[in-house]
């Protein structure tokens, strides 16, 4: 493996510049998928069929406390980042695990507000409005989920193996992933919720 | 009781249990065979655990081809059944079940997987890549379209095959109307299938992006590249909207949701928004590859450069941002009103401007060209003419006006067979042919070949072309029988004589292979057709490493250069080659996705969650998982060089 010491770690190796690409182009297919479940949401959003439209059941404080949660999330994983750059291996872990108790507290609300929300009587069979509703927060919520066991297993490799090409790249494609989450979290957090309560 | 009755299907014939029993005795016989030869072990480590681009290219081929005839099958049932009016050698339901998988098996599990072996095969190869840019997800891609493919043929003996149409319109798919599990296996088998697909999408856009030989500028590239670039990337774009089209249809089936009832609020016109959002672009990666091959092809065999390279990419692009404005030329009848079907109406007719500039490219190539009329040429200049006047009929079929006509008669399938068949089948067999050499080191018979295009293409006009007029008259689509009084017995009678004539055309395709691998010279150059590109300049056999040294290109026709020009194509010394390593995960992997669907058709909960553990504990052990693949030193290049015929240097 020739490793290219002019770069950042992450982008050491050729190996690890062909990972960087292809993530992005993940992401691009990550963009179509949540672009669908957008579009299907704004055309199902007012049919409700005999259940509850949005404003009846959203609730103001808990998802700007999701918010806050999250968007805090995506500095500290920055801050994790950037001690990477700086080769502190010490920061970089303390930074990815608050990155990741913070990820396990949004999950946590968002699994209460779920059964608030069945508990009101809006389950998945209710109505299209509660179908495409809970889909897309549970793609959303899911994404995260999935983040925090693959976030956790990098943890646990920088700790093991220290910052090699091979962790740093891991790491920089993971906090991509998880910035991206968070710009999802803004569009769902404005056009579901916010457009939903007005 | 109730649990077993799950699993019954729900329209038993003597077709399905002799089926059932031939499964049985074919999977009996593969394994005795196997266990006898002692091949276990050479399966596991060569074929099942491979990640080289070659030979999970040919695995691609081979499970194409093995669709292609089950597809094939459910072909020549339903012109059976039509051939006479009021006949009954299949029921309703059955008719049913048979257009639909018939369709689904040909686009999703035949069409799709054509396009995936060739380009596996040969772009790492055109491009002078030692393989693509993720050799594990790759081979996770293959595995995974496999047990997909799996899982949706054993749906006609295990609880039903779907039965709403390869487009699986709802409410017609929902519960109500399609009781049996035949919809949730068409919802899950093409899930798992897409998730291969655009996984393939990513590892090929990184593959050509960024694993050029030197030299290989985007403009330099060879035109199948260029069109596998393109193809990826719709890919990437349309696929997503699948995902979550069929996630939306399990969430309805198989857990009671609204996104696509008629009650509760749900839109049945929301799925088909979304599936032809994908469905059409679908289409186009098909057929993009497909004017990739007969791009290589026509000058390699009319010994001339290809005429408008420029003009050829901006077309491919053009069709394929075309390809995402015109999904609703596909539901014109189903109320959008006058002014959303004129905008939609324009941009398809627009799309018939790239392809044409495309045929006329192709047209004046061979304008000034030496032709030698091979196989490969054969069916590319077949593909002209009758790709052209199933091309022309679409734009009649984008006239939303006239549509309202059309739509949904026999006119409609005329047409997509007429674009699909020349523009897919045609190319595949085509590029099949004209790659065999590379692929196998032995050359297919020309003779029997040329019988195998007679008789397909003179078969797709006879089976075909009378569907317009029995469409013009007003014959529905997907009607299983009609009453004498139609006239429409004579058309359909002339249509499956046409079908037989496919039939009989693609068994001697197969006898074509095998009569050529018994027979046929092994002793062939690695550049049999005196072709243009780069995939010929290495050896056959290719070696794994695909080239000994990096090529250095300087034209979209580098190995041209390098046979009239003089162009040196590989500077430099051997170097130690790096390469991956097999891997048993992919496979594995892939099978855990086939338990999961099953569990997930019949809603066997416990065996999904159990299945989805796996998956997880596979994902997990890929994570931590150190694999930096191995060197072949210089010495064992230089030997594999000079025992392949001269080293290259
Ligand atoms: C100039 C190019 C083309 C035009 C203008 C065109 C236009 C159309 C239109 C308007 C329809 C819908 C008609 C209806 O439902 O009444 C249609 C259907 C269809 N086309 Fe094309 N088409 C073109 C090329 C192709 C190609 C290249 C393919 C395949 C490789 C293709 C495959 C299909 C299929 C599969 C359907 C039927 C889908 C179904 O309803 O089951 N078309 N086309
Ligand atoms: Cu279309």
């Amino acid at each position: 493996m020739k490793v290219d010491q002019t770069k950042p770690l992450e982008y050491s190796t050729e190996q690890n510049n062909l990972n960087i690409l292809g993530f992005w182009m993940f992401l691009g297919a990550e963009i179509m998928l949540f672009a669908t479940l957008f579009a299907s949401y704004f055309t199902l959003e007012g049919r409700t069929g005999s259940g509850p439209s949005g404003s009846e059941i959203f609730e103001i404080m808990p998802v700007i406390f999701e918010t806050f949660i999250l968007l805090t999330s995506s500095f500290t994983i920055g801050l994790g980042v950037h001690a990477m750059r700086l080769m502190n291996k010490k920061a970089t872990i303390a930074f990815f695990s608050i990155t990741l108790l913070l990820g396990l507290a949004f999950v946590g609300f968002e699994v209460v507000e779920f059964f608030t929300y069945i508990e009101e009587g809006a389950a998945l069979q209710t109505s299209a409005f509660t179908s495409i509703l809970l889909s897309t927060l549970g793609t959303h919520g899911a994404h995260v989920t999935f983040g925090l066991f693959w976030g956790l297993f990098i943890l646990i490799q920088i700790k093991k193996r220290g910052l090699t090409p091979e962790t740093a790249n891991k790491s920089f494609i993971f906090s991509l992933y998880w910035h991206f989450l968070d710009v999802v979290w803004i569009f769902i957090f404005s056009f579901v919720y916010l457009k939903g309560m007005m | 009781m109730d649990f077993f009755d799950r699993f019954a299907i729900p329209h038993p014939s003597p077709v399905i249990y002799a089926s059932m029993v031939a499964i049985t005795l074919t999977l009996v016989a593969i394994v005795a065979g196997v266990t006898y030869t002692k091949k276990w072990g050479y399966l596991w480590r060569e074929w099942l655990t491979t990640v080289d681009h070659k030979r999970i290219g040919m695995m691609y081929l081979i499970s194409a081809l093995l669709m292609l005839f089950r597809g094939g099958a459910d072909a020549i049932m339903m012109r059976a059944q039509t051939a006479l009016p009021e006949n009954t050698l299949l029921d309703s339901q059955h008719y049913n079940e048979i257009f639909t998988t018939h369709g689904v098996v040909m686009i999703i599990f035949m069409a799709m997987a054509f396009i995936m072996a060739l380009m596996n095969f040969v772009v790492p190869l055109q491009i002078g890549a030692r393989d693509v840019a993720f050799p594990r997800l790759n081979a996770l891609s293959f595995w995974l379209y496999f047990w997909g493919a799996m899982l949706f043929n054993i749906s006609f003996v295990i609880g039903g095959s779907p039965d709403a149409g390869w487009t699986s319109y709802f409410p017609l798919a929902g519960n109500e109307f399609s009781q049996s599990v035949g919809t949730n296996y068409y919802m899950i088998a093409i899930q798992i299938a897409g998730l291969g697909t655009l996984i393939t999408g990513i590892n090929f856009i990184v593959t050509i992006l960024k694993m050029r030989a030197p030299g290989m500028t985007l403009m330099k590239m060879p035109m199948f590249t260029w069109s596998a670039l393109i193809t990826n990337l719709i890919i990437v774009f349309a696929f997503p909207v699948l995902t979550v089209a069929l996630a939306m249809g399990t969430i309805d089936r198989l857990f009671g949701g609204n996104f696509f009832t008629t009650t509760d609020g749900g839109m049945d016109m929301l799925w088909a928004n979304l599936f032809w959002v994908w469905g059409h672009p679908e289409v186009y990666i098909l057929i993009l590859p497909a004017f990739g091959i007969y791009s290589e092809i026509i000058p390699t065999f009319a010994r001339r450069n290809l005429y408008g390279y420029k003009s050829m990419v901006a077309s491919i692009v053009l069709i394929s941002v075309l390809s995402f404005v015109v999904w609703v030329h596909h539901f014109f009848t189903m109320g959008q009103g006058a002014m959303v079907n004129s905008i939609f109406s324009i941009t398809t007719m627009a799309i018939a401007i790239p392809t044409g500039i495309k045929i006329f490219n192709w047209l004046f190539t061979l304008w000034k060209g030496k032709i030698t009329i091979t196989v490969p040429m054969l069916y590319s200049l077949g593909f002209i003419p009758i790709f052209t006047i199933g091309g022309v009929t679409g734009v009649m079929l984008g006239m939303s006006a006239a549509d309202y006509q059309y739509h949904n008669t026999m006119f409609l399938v005329a047409h997509f067979h007429l674009v699909i068949i020349p523009g897919v089948v045609f190319a595949m067999l085509a590029g099949l042919t004209y790659w065999w050499p590379k692929m196998f080191g032995f050359m297919l018979n020309e003779r029997i070949g040329k019988l195998s295009f007679w008789l397909i293409s003179i078969g797709t006009c006879v089976a075909f072309f009378p569907m317009f007029i029995s469409g013009l008259d007003g014959q529905a689509r997907r009607m299983y029988t009609y009453s004498e009084a139609t006239g429409f017995g004579i058309w359909n009678m002339i249509s499956f004589v046409g079908a037989i004539m496919l039939a009989a055309g693609f068994v001697t395709i197969v006898y074509n292979i095998y009569y050529s691998t018994r027979y046929a010279s092994r002793d062939i150059s690695s550049d049999p057709w005196d072709a243009r590109s780069l995939e010929w300049a290495t050896h056959t056999p290719v070696p794994d490493y695909n080239f000994a040294i990096t090529p250095q290109v300087n034209s979209s026709e580098a190995f041209w250069d390098s046979k009239k020009n003089g162009h040196k194509l590989f500077p430099g010394e051997y170097k130690e080659i790096h390469m991956p390593n097999n891997s048993g995960v992919p496979f594995i992997m892939s099978a855990i996705f086939f338990v999961l669907g099953f569990a997930l058709v019949f809603s066997i909960w416990i065996l999904a969650v159990i299945a989805l553990l796996g998956i997880f504990a596979c994902l997990a052990h890929r994570s931590f998982e150190q694999d930096h693949g191995y060197h072949i030193p210089v010495e064992e290049v230089k030997e594999t060089e000079e025992k392949l015929g001269g080293a290259r240097q």
